[in-house]
Parts: C-alpha cells; structure tokens; sequence
C-alpha cells in the first residue's frame, strides 16, 4: 500500500532556520519602502506644510517630550476599546447562540445585522453620551461594543449554519443528539468564523473608541489629546496621538491572531498546505 | 416495451468531485426570496418600533398624549427611556415637518436632505477616486512580483489600524474644504478595494490562462479579457464595504474636523442643542442611517445591472 | 444460506418514494422489493437520479418512504438507527477538518458514550483494519482522497456494525485508488463478515466486489434485475481477468441498457414487473 500523504508531521530541525531565513529575506521589500517613505517624508516636508504635516522627527519628538500625557491616555483609550471589545464579542456570541436555533429569528436578524455594516452607527456616538454620560467611558464603550457586535454576530451565525449537510447527514446516522451535534459539529465549525469577526473587531473597537472621543469625552483620553492639540496648532502632538491609537490597534489585533493559531491550529495549517 | 435508453452511466462525483446527495426539491425561487425579505424587515421594524416604546411604557417618562386623551405613569424608572433620552418615535417623526431652527423657514427634512446630499456628494467622489485607484493599483502589483511584496503588507495592515479615526487631522491638514474630505474618502475606499481587486485578478482558473496563452495572448489580452471580468464579483464585495466605510470617514471628517456643512456637522450642532430639542438629533441619525442604506442599495443594484449584462444570475446578498 | 425472512439483514417491501416540489411531484422509487441476507454483500447499480441513494438512506432512515416497509434486522429502520446498528460512508469523506484522524473515527464512540480506554482500543483497531494505523495524529487536509475515504471507512466500523451502507464511496477517485480500495473493501468484508449495502456507478466495481448485483431503471427507480455473482472467492486482481467476470460486466451492464439477459446461464432475475 503506497503512501500519499502531503506533509507529515510539524517541521524541526534545519527546516525551521530555513524557514526564517526566508521570512527575513520577504520581509526586507517592505522594510525598505518604509524607511523610503519614512526618509522622503523627512525631507520633504517645507514651509506651512511642514507644519499641518510635520515631518517624523518632530512627531517623534512630540511623542517624547509629552510621553507620560499620551501613555495615560493611550491605557484609557485602550481601556474603553478592550471593554467594547468584551462586550460585543459576547453580546454577539449570545444572540448568535439564542437564535441559531430558530431559522425565522434568523431570517429577520440577519438581514438586519448586514444592513447595520452599511449605516454609519458611529452616527450615536452622541446619544450614547447622553445616555451613559459624557465623561464615563461606559458611553465609549458602549459605542466600541455597538461596532463589534454586528460582525461577531454575523460570522458566529453563519459558522454556526453552514455546515455540510453531509457532516449533518453523518451525525443523524449516528443517532446524535441536537445538543451533540451542536457541541461537536456546529460549535468547531464555527470557531475559525468567530475569529475573522474578532480580528475585524479589534480595528472596530478601537475605531469606536477614538470616535466616541471625538464627539466629546473626558480630557484623558486619545480622542481628546489628538482633537485639542489639532485646534491648538501643535499638530505633530496631534498626530503622535493617531500613531500610538493605531499602534494599539495594531497589538490587539496581533494578539487576537496568535490566539487564533493556539486555539484553531488546524486553520494555519490548512491554509498553508 | 423495449425502448433502448441511452443509459447514462456518468457519476457526478467522478466528473466534478462534487458528491451528489440528493437535493430535497421545493427551495424558494428569486422572486420569492425578495419578498421574503421584505416582509421579514418590516417585521423587524415593527418589533423594533414595539420594543421601543413598549419600554418607554414600561419604564419611561409619563405619557401625556393630549390629542387622544391618553395618559399613562409607567411603573418603572430607568433613566436611559426619559423622554429626553428616548424621545418618542411620532414625536422625532412629527420633528421632520417642522423647522430646523427657530425663526427658520424651511423644515427639519429639508435642512437633512441638504446636509445628506452635501456629504453623500464628498463621499461619493472619494468612493470613485478610490475605486479608480484601488483597481489601478491592483492591477500593477498583480503583475509585478517585487512591487506587490513590497507594497501589499502595508496595504494588509492599514485594515488593521483604525484609519477613521485620522479623518479630522486630515481635514485639518489639507484646509476645511472639499478636498480634505475626498481625501479621506478616497483613502477609506482604495485599501479594501485594492486587496479585493487583486484576489479578484488571480482568481480565474490557470487553465483558462494557459488557454488565452496557447492562443498566442499576450499579457494585456489575458489581462483584459479574463483577470478583469474574474475580478467583476471581488470588487463589488470590497465596493458595499468601501461605500460604508467612505461615508463614515466623511462624517467623521465633517464633525470633529469643524466642517460647516453635511451630517457630520449636524451631528454636532443638533447634539449641542440637545436639551432644547432631542428629536432633531435623531432625526438625523435616521437620515444618516438612509444614506448608508441607499448607498449600499445603490451599489448591489449596480451589481446585479452588471452581472445580469454578463448573462449570470444575481447573487443573494 | 437460509431464507427465513426474520433473520434477513434488510428487508424491502413495496416501497415508494414521492417527493413533493415547488412544479408539482416527483416519483423517485416505485415498489421497491427486496430482501438481503446476512454476510451478502449487494451493489445497487443504475443511471443518474434513479434513485439508488435515495433508497440507501432509506434503508438508513435518513429519509422516511412515503410508502412501503423497512425493516433492517428485524426492526425498524428507525430502531436500528436509533441503536447505532450501521455505519455509513459517503461519497466525500465527511470528515471533520478540525479533527485528526484519530479523533474523527472516535466520534461515533464519543456520541454512544464508550468509555475511554476502551474508545482507543478500538479506534486503533479500526485504523489498523485500514492500514493508517501510523496517521492517527495526522489531520483529514494532509491526506489524500484515498486515506480519507479509508479513514470514513474507519469511522463507519467503529461501532462494529451488523450493516454498512456506502454510498458511492469510491467515485471521486482514480481508477487506480478505486480498484486498490475494492480489494481493500472486500477484505475487510471478509474480516468482519458485515452485510453491505454499495452504491455505485461502475459495471466493473459492482461485479468485482458483489455477490449479488441489483439493477435499476431511471427515474421512477425500479428494480429491473438482480444478477447473482458467482465468481469464486476470496476475489482478487485475477478475479478481473477470468472469462465469467467478463460475461458477468456484460450481462450487467445488459441489463442497464434494459435488455434482458442473453447469457446462457440464463442467472438474471427480474424484478418488479418491467419489460
């Protein structure tokens, strides 16, 4: 009996030092065009330009002369972003779950939640304020949580929905139960789903977040730090704040990927072969 | 009666690999599906609207409608369903006939439909721009190896950072004027549609390439002729998300960036004046919400007008 | 071999299948007959939409007749599913991509509630039966389609059943794959002397592996033939090569093509009232 397998077992050894030579060597393009940008940037920048677009050295600059005002916002921008992050993923998850079971539910939720992608819901940033109260970053939250929860939502349905029918089809012929077949097919089939959701969400929550700010909130956040700065003139401030928010975002989302890995290892892998 | 049929012995599975399990017939047709959706986003808005003030009932502020005589002191209190928190749904309906501001001689509807037209307009152009460039650039770094790997990665990653949220900087940057909001529209709408776009031009079957090649074609006829209209689907699914995401950067771009017209900018305004007149806030919500929703409608209809010229059937949302 | 009725493995009476559409209705199986002994094993041959799966899963209370009776060891087919009594595998693998394929054949076992350490025993037993006792920590993608069929396979004997249905298993594959996994097949049938029920397409698979072949109309699906297969066992690569094996394909696929039989051995039996 030949074997035909693909890929046998997980790489080690001399493989592994290949390996990242080459991710060294594929990352060296995209080096390269930043410190490109980054340089033209510096050069560049002349004159009233030079001072609505500063050049990164003075960004930098301003990053560090007021590192401890920009750190105390960053954690509390963070703060609010981690928190509607939690609070969408699970609202999503919960109404997800309840109306899996029941295809009218379904029918009328989903198109619903499809739609929300194309309303602007930052638009309630504001009543969210109102509601929850301008200062408290329960109101930022809230709003981080609104933007998360629609595609958590969507995805952890559809995982939970489209599965074969013919894995369907084979736990019936074993008999299983509805709570079986939930637990042992639905439920693993849906896990790389909510993951794409999540990693989505990461950028959304703190989009909620940062815009939340915007329309008003305390003084010790980024959303403030950036918009105060920008009417004052100190633009180079203003934009360290965006950098640091997106580097954030940036962190959040990686860490959600590499949970990712740990949690559905297969998905890497089949992604790769 | 010894008919001969022409027995057919070929299995689906072998010539596909796609097992045949048999199919229960009786599934809705197009048609049926339409109104089917209708129907069931009615049934949300009715639920929606119960929802609304049946908490308001439970739990609001007095009701004193004096019209019909109805008054009611709901048992519960919770803050969040005051009239000025909630207003209720026919007093933000009624806000749309009335005038936008005292001594103002045009309505609230009037005032929104102007702002939404001035922001959907910005968003709009940006939303071509950005189209125009999102597939123009995937269609250099699909054909140039060491462009892509240089490039793609930022591309990749700017999904990742909450690039929305630079919309006032840029407005402030580039001068409170038409450009800035461009600017940011355009800038939301080309990184999806650029990744789309470029899956899209690698997503025909090599073997139709190696078909256009043994025809003598060159890149520019395989280009054209098969990555191009592959890329067809690819592009409008990046388009309905660029649409929203355009439109949320022109607002954003408008309020916090101190614009001094459009939604983003009546956002503020009517968010400022809240005490004196919570329906209006709303109203405008409501409005934005249409935009978004119009424009997303827009641009399926443009799809399915496409996709029916290439003799397909439409997909379902 | 007996034919007492209350010790058949499978038991058809009179079934018919009528699936209601959107355009009306749409007969699959008309008065369907026929009775299966323990240890047979029965390939169900036809053209596309005859009906064949159809009947399967009938036979495997996936889908309930409008008409007729079922009954697989004496019960019904319901009971019989309901006590886990057969495996089934079907034309793509099914497996579970998160899985690997040591904890895709104890699925079954997990859903009856085995114990543990007797789960493993048996997994390990199973996936020896199929020779990939040395993937058990592989995962379903780096297979190919062959190792996977093995591994459903694997999963449909894990609770030892009496009755195993399969359901094109083979069709997705080369002819290469699919003459290597037949003999597998027959193995196997002959280690653990299950009745088997087997779909297919292929004249040459059907008779290689059967030892009773069932032919059937298109659509309403009838049963037109039933051809015994007397070719010697154990069966192996010669067993293709011998003149009976050829004047049996022929006899089969005669029938197929609505003839009756012109074999001198005259073995052809019909069925259910066609022409």
């Amino acid at each position: 009996m030949t074997v035909a397998a693909r890929s046998v077992g997980p790489t080690t050894g001399p493989r592994t030092s290949s390996r990242i030579m080459r991710l060294l060597v594929r990352s060296v393009p995209p080096l390269l065009v930043l410190m490109i940008v980054i340089v033209l940037w510096e050069m560049s920048a002349s004159g009233a330009g030079r001072r609505v677009i500063p050049p990164p050295s003075a960004i930098l600059n301003a990053g560090v002369e007021n590192f401890e005002q920009l750190r105390r916002a960053a954690f509390a921008t963070t703060y609010e972003a981690i928190g509607g992050f939690i609070l969408g993923t699970v609202g999503g998850l919960l109404v997800a779950f309840a109306t899996s079971r029941w295809v009218v539910a379904r029918d009328v939720l989903l198109p619903v939640a499809i739609a929300s992608s194309a309303i602007p819901t930052i638009a309630v940033a504001p009543i969210l304020n109102n509601w929850f109260g301008v200062l408290n970053p329960a109101s930022k939250m809230m709003m981080a949580a609104l933007l998360v929860f629609f595609p958590v939502l969507i995805n952890v349905t559809r995982g939970l929905v489209e599965v074969k029918p013919a894995s369907v089809e084979l736990m019936r012929s074993y008999a299983a139960s509805d709570l079986a077949v939930l637990r042992k097919l639905r439920v693993p089939n849906m896990l790389p789903f909510l993951f794409t959701a999540m990693k989505v969400g990461a950028t959304l929550a703190f989009i909620g977040a940062l815009v939340g700010e915007y329309f008003g909130g305390s003084s010790d956040v980024l959303g403030f730090v950036v918009l105060t700065s920008m009417s004052s003139g100190s633009f180079a401030l203003a934009w360290a704040g965006i950098l640091i928010g997106a580097a954030a975002a940036i962190v959040a989302y990686l860490i959600v990927s590499i949970i990712e890995r740990v949690a559905i290892p297969w998905r890497s892998e089949l992604e790769a072969s | 009666m010894s008919t001969e049929p022409e027995v057919e012995l070929q299995s689906s599975a072998a010539s596909t690999g796609v097992p045949s399990v048999p199919v229960l017939p009786g599934e809705p047709s197009q048609k049926q599906r339409a109104v089917r959706r209708v129907l069931s986003f009615a049934l949300f808005l009715l639920g929606f609207a119960l929802v609304w003030e049946g908490a308001k009932w439970l739990a609001g502020d007095k009701w004193r409608l004096t019209s019909i005589g109805y008054e009611h002191t709901p048992p519960f209190r919770i803050q969040q369903l005051s009239d000025l928190n909630l207003p209720h749904l026919w007093d933000i309906v009624a806000s749309f006939g009335e005038p936008f501001q005292r001594n103002a001689n045009y309505s609230l509807l009037n005032y929104l439909i102007d702002q939404a037209l001035f922001t959907w307009g910005e968003a709009l152009i940006g939303f071509g721009v950005g189209a125009a460039i999102g597939i123009a650039l995937a269609s250099i770094l699909v054909h140039s190896g060491l462009l892509e790997r240089a490039f793609v990665p930022y591309v990749v990653a700017s999904q990742t950072v909450p690039i929305v949220a630079l919309a006032p900087l840029i407005v402030v940057s580039f001068g409170r004027g038409l450009t800035s909001i461009v600017i940011i529209a355009t800038y939301l709408t080309f990184f999806p549609v650029t990744i789309a776009v470029m899956r899209g031009l690698r997503s025909p079957d090599p073997r139709a390439v190696e078909l256009m090649r043994s025809y003598a074609g060159s890149r520019w006829d395989i280009y054209r002729k098969v990555r191009l209209p592959a890329s067809v689907p690819y592009l409008f699914t990046a388009l309905k998300i660029a649409a929203a995401a355009s439109l949320v950067g022109t607002i954003i771009g408008e309020g916090p960036g101190g614009v001094q017209q459009g939604l983003g900018r009546a956002i503020l305004t009517f968010n400022q004046q809240y005490i004196t007149g919570p329906e209006k806030l709303w109203a405008t919500i409501i409005v934005a919400a249409g935009v978004g929703l119009l424009f997303f409608m827009l641009v399926q209809a443009a799809e399915a007008f496409v996709v029916r010229q290439r003799g397909g059937r439409a997909r379902t949302a | 071999m007996t034919t007492n009725p209350a010790a058949a493995a499978v038991r058809l009476e009179g079934i018919e299948q009528f699936f209601t559409t959107s355009a009306g209705g749409m007969k699959a199986l008309e008065n369907i007959n026929l009775t299966i002994q323990p240890g047979e094993f029965v390939s169900l041959i036809g053209p596309s939409g005859c009906g064949k799966s159809t009947l399967l899963r009938i036979v495997g209370d996936l889908i309930q007749p409008t008409g007729g009776v079922v009954e697989v060891n004496g019960k019904s087919a319901h009971e019989a599913r309901v006590r886990r009594e057969y495996g089934m595998v079907f034309q793509a693998p099914v497996l579970f991509d998160w899985r690997t394929v040591e904890a895709n054949v104890r699925l079954p076992l997990e859903l009856m509630g085995m114990e543990r350490r007797q789960r493993e025993a048996r997994v390990r037993e199973m996936l020896e039966l199929v020779e990939l006792g040395s993937f058990m920590r592989h995962y379903p993608h780096q297979l190919s389609g062959g190792m996977q069929q093995r591994v459903a396979i694997a999963r449909a004997l894990a609770l030892e059943p009496t009755l195993l249905l399969m359901d094109e298993p083979f069709g997705a594959l080369d002819e290469m794959t699919r003459e290597r996994l037949n003999s597998e097949v027959l193995r196997i049938w002959g280690q653990t002397k299950t009745t088997v029920i087997f779909v297919t397409h292929s004249i040459p698979e059907a008779v290689f592996l059967s030892t009773r072949v069932v032919v059937m109309s298109p659509r309403p699906g009838r049963i037109t033939h039933i051809i015994d297969i007397d070719l010697a066992q154990p069966r192996n690569d010669q067993s293709r090569e011998t003149e009976r094996y050829f004047e049996l394909v022929t006899e089969v696929r005669e029938g197929l093509r609505g003839r009756r039989g012109s074999g001198s051995e005259g073995r052809l039996r019909v069925e259910g009232g066609i022409g």
